[in-house]
């Protein structure tokens, strides 16, 4: 097993060195640093001085692959390309705008991100999959047909609407929890409970229809059918049984997702003030910082691939029929 | 003349996307494969009904798709002879100039649907009995909202009602008029009697879904037909912070929609199907290449490679101001690289479906009798594995498309989707997101976005699902 994660993670290597050329293309080869530098200025203060101070300030001022002014190996390191991409394996990210070290940003902002994400994640998953196996066991009967209707009806709201409408209701209507903000300690839920709530029902239409279907499919197996020649009850079928089968084609869409919970979500953090990297990149979105948005390009990519490979681990504990090889 | 033709890139794209629509009607009733599938989604009522609501919606957005610019004309008409021409710079479309009382008749600030007067007060002078100005604080008279109503205001309620009477009838009208149509039209083909051919028309499991489309077409004519009756005196649904009708922007925004639902799946495709066919039946090394490219882009995290790739082409069109001749052209542009962005950042998932149909499809006997008679790998590809795959593309793009018109919103308002002056309904929910939390509330903007928003993606949904049921070779054959 150790060896099989050994060859995965090898194997994403070279993935990763893609993502880092595509950042690093779309970067600085699109633009380049003097157009960042103008926009970053605005249109007054624009003179050739102030562009050169602000590439020489964030070390923009260096050639792109090969510096030939250097030599040796310096020749390779003394580039943009080496210190703004390639050390982002290392785990250095640079500086951001306002100057604070991005990679220490990151960490500290980690923990609110995962206040929301976890549970909702988690809460979410439950939720779905209750309501999933309940139109499953009274399929083909109007519970589930106008169930459906409701999830396709769910899945049509815009994120954004489910969001405003629980703040106005919970928070500025019926005035149970604050509308926005974050604190540590023991007064934390107050502001973690409607993000979560928000998260879970607005997920919800979506991946009720999705096990469903994964349910329904499982249901015309024929080891269903000997289950039930056996004798067992329908609800000991589903439970016993499809569930348990279903949990594969699940696992698929749901254990990729679980270490990007790293990363927060963009629009119930910006929402709801929570601190952490959600609200990071829509900040430097916002503000244009190239610097951070690189960054979370970089480990948004890293999380998905290490997503990919517990994916494949999970398998071998859902399925015994899977091996490593 | 008149008027300029303004030929925007988006424009080009959409009616073509519209002739692309035409072939492939043509193309499916050809096949008699796919007309049997298309057929299947006549039968859905579900299907036919939200079909017939995206019609209205695409009607709309197509009205919107031609563009012009007005001639300038001084005072009153008399233009001078010996000038060149000279034209607006502002861009109209055909829609614009339907909706022209909508468009200019602006107010100063937010007014309550079908208000007369303002939604804020404001000190105004009022001239008292005795003919002094007096300094009153009230909610000022709307210059256009009820205009035609004078000094009565009391007569609004009452010209409201008599307006909606007057437009169910008118609705109720036209749609007897086209029920009657259908049903000759069934009479006909059936050579039965109408009698017969009306319930035919509305017993289930007829050939087509008749009854689907009759009934949202009556409760597409009962809701808009009021509405077009008072639009033409009224706000119906208000006006928004800088006094603009919310009606006309929730219009405008079916087209961005459109656009980006449709355009980006124009820049998804052929990325997807080459790729995927080409990995799919080459395998090897081309294989190689093309699963480390689209494993590597479908690693970025979505929305973080498409907020990269429009921070970096917000610079570059900051920095190139000279390459657009109008704002409207600017809008566009951008609209239209977002579109691509959102194209080459959600091709890989098709492109993984087809390649993995692709290997299943090359090992059938009908290939390899294929290979083995010589014919040419292109034409394998074109002719027996590109329309075996077609089911797919199909399913997916109608899939596609609710997703992304949902995309757009979450976009605009994270400040990476379409032009701030261009009327989305991401925008829209943008400018309207804090006036809920205004004393005394707005709700009017944002409930408006909302409801053509959800019926928009919610057709779109039932339609998809309508087509995927249909086109399935795995649900096919339950009903």
């Amino acid at each position: 097993m150790l060896a099989y994660i050994i060859r995965r993670l090898l194997y994403a290597l070279p993935i990763l060195i893609g993502v880092n050329l595509i950042t690093f293309a779309l970067f600085f080869v699109v633009n380049t640093p003097d157009d960042m530098a103008r926009m970053q200025l605005g249109v007054k203060r624009v003179t050739p001085e102030a562009i050169d101070r602000w590439k020489a300030e964030r070390g923009y001022d260096k050639p792109l692959f090969f510096n030939a002014e250097a030599g040796g190996g310096a020749a390779l390191t003394e580039t943009i390309f080496f210190s703004k991409s390639a050390r982002m394996f290392v785990g250095d990210f640079g500086r951001a705008e306002d100057g604070r070290d991005i990679a220490r940003e990151i960490v500290s902002r980690m923990g609110p991100s995962l206040a929301i994400a976890l549970p909702t994640f988690i809460i979410g998953l439950l939720v779905s999959v209750s309501f999933a196996l309940l139109l499953t066991f009274f399929r083909a009967t109007y519970l589930d047909f106008w169930g459906v209707v409701l999830c396709v009806a769910m899945m049509s709201i815009s994120g954004l609407f489910y969001i405003i409408g629980g703040q106005y209701l919970v928070s500025k209507l019926w005035k149970l929890v604050p509308i926005s903000g974050y604190g540590g300690g023991l007064d934390a839920w107050k502001f973690v409970i409607l993000p979560v709530l928000i998260g879970v029902v607005s997920g919800i239409g979506s991946s009720t229809r999705w096990y469903r279907t994964i349910f329904i499919e499982e249901i015309a197996r024929d080891y269903v059918r000997t289950a039930r020649a056996k004798g067992l009850a329908e609800a000991a079928v589903l439970f016993r049984h499809v569930l348990r089968n279903a949990l594969i084609p699940i696992l698929t869409g749901v254990v990729v997702v679980i270490p990007l919970l790293f990363m927060g979500s963009l629009l119930t953090e910006s929402f709801f003030g929570i601190p952490g990297l959600g609200s990071y990149t829509i900040d430097a979105i916002n503000a244009q910082d190239f610097a951070v948005v690189r960054a979370m390009v970089f480990i948004g990519s890293l999380l998905y691939i290490v997503g990919l490979i517990l994916t494949d681990l999970s398998y071998t504990f859902v399925d015994p029929r899977i091996r490593f090889n | 003349m008149p008027f300029l033709p303004v030929i925007l890139w988006s424009d080009v794209l959409i009616w073509l996307l519209l002739l692309a629509a035409i072939l492939l009607g043509w193309l499916s009733a050809r096949n008699p494969l796919w007309r049997t599938a298309w057929q299947r989604v006549g039968r859905s009522r579900a299907g036919m009904a939200s079909a017939t609501l995206l019609l209205a919606f695409a009607v709309v957005g197509l009205l919107d798709s031609l563009h012009y610019r007005p001639r300038l004309t001084v005072d009153g008409g008399q233009e001078a002879p010996a000038q060149p021409a000279t034209y607006a710079v502002e861009v109209l479309s055909l829609l614009d100039a339907l909706l022209t009382p909508l468009r200019t008749r602006n107010e100063k600030t937010y007014s309550e649907p079908l208000a007369t007067r303002a939604h804020a007060k404001e000190t105004i002078e009022v001239r008292g009995s005795d003919g002094r100005l007096q300094q009153t604080r009230d909610h000022p008279r709307l210059r256009y909202g009820g205009a035609h109503l004078g000094a009565d205001e009391e007569q609004r309620d009452a010209d409201v009602a008599g307006r909606v009477l007057q437009a169910l009838g008118l609705a109720l009208l036209a749609w007897a008029a086209v029920a009657v149509a259908v049903c000759g039209g069934v009479a006909r083909a059936q050579a039965s009697g109408w009698r017969q051919a009306w319930r035919r028309l509305w017993r289930s499991g007829g050939d087509f879904a008749w009854s689907a489309v009759l009934c949202a077409l009556a409760a597409l004519l009962l809701l808009a037909m009021p509405v077009a009756l008072l639009a033409t005196d009224y706000h119906v649904f208000g006006t928004d912070k800088v006094g603009q009708d919310v009606l006309y922007q929730v219009l405008k925004s079916v087209r961005t929609a459109l656009v980006i639902g449709l355009v980006t799946t124009l820049v998804m495709l052929p990325l997807s199907v080459l790729l995927g066919v080409l990995a799919g039946y080459f395998r090897g090394w081309v294989d190689d290449i093309i699963q480390y490219l689209y494993t590597t882009l479908s690693s970025i995290p979505g929305v973080l490679l498409i907020a990269a790739a429009v921070l970096m082409m917000q610079v570059l069109i900051d920095t190139h101001p000279q390459w657009f001749a109008t704002a409207a052209e600017r809008a566009d542009l951008r609209l239209l690289a977002l579109c691509f962005i959102l194209g080459v950042t959600s091709w890989t998932g098709l492109c993984r479906l087809l390649r993995g149909e692709t290997l299943k499809l090359r090992e059938l006997e009908y290939i390899q009798a294929a290979q083995a008679f010589g014919v040419s790998s292109l034409r394998i590809i074109g002719r027996h594995i590109v329309p075996n795959l077609m089911h797919i593309v199909i399913i997916a793009l109608v899939m596609d498309f609710s997703s992304l018109v949902l995309a757009e919103a979450v976009l605009s308002y994270v400040g990476i989707g379409v032009d701030p002056t261009m009327i989305s309904f991401g925008t829209m929910i943008n400018n309207a997101r804090l006036e809920l939390a205004r004393e005394p509330m707005v709700w009017w903007s944002l409930s408006a976005a909302f409801f053509f928003m959800f019926s928009l993606v919610l057709a779109a949904n039932l339609f998809a699902d309508a087509v995927r049921d249909a086109f399935d070779p795995r649900l096919a054959g339950s009903p």
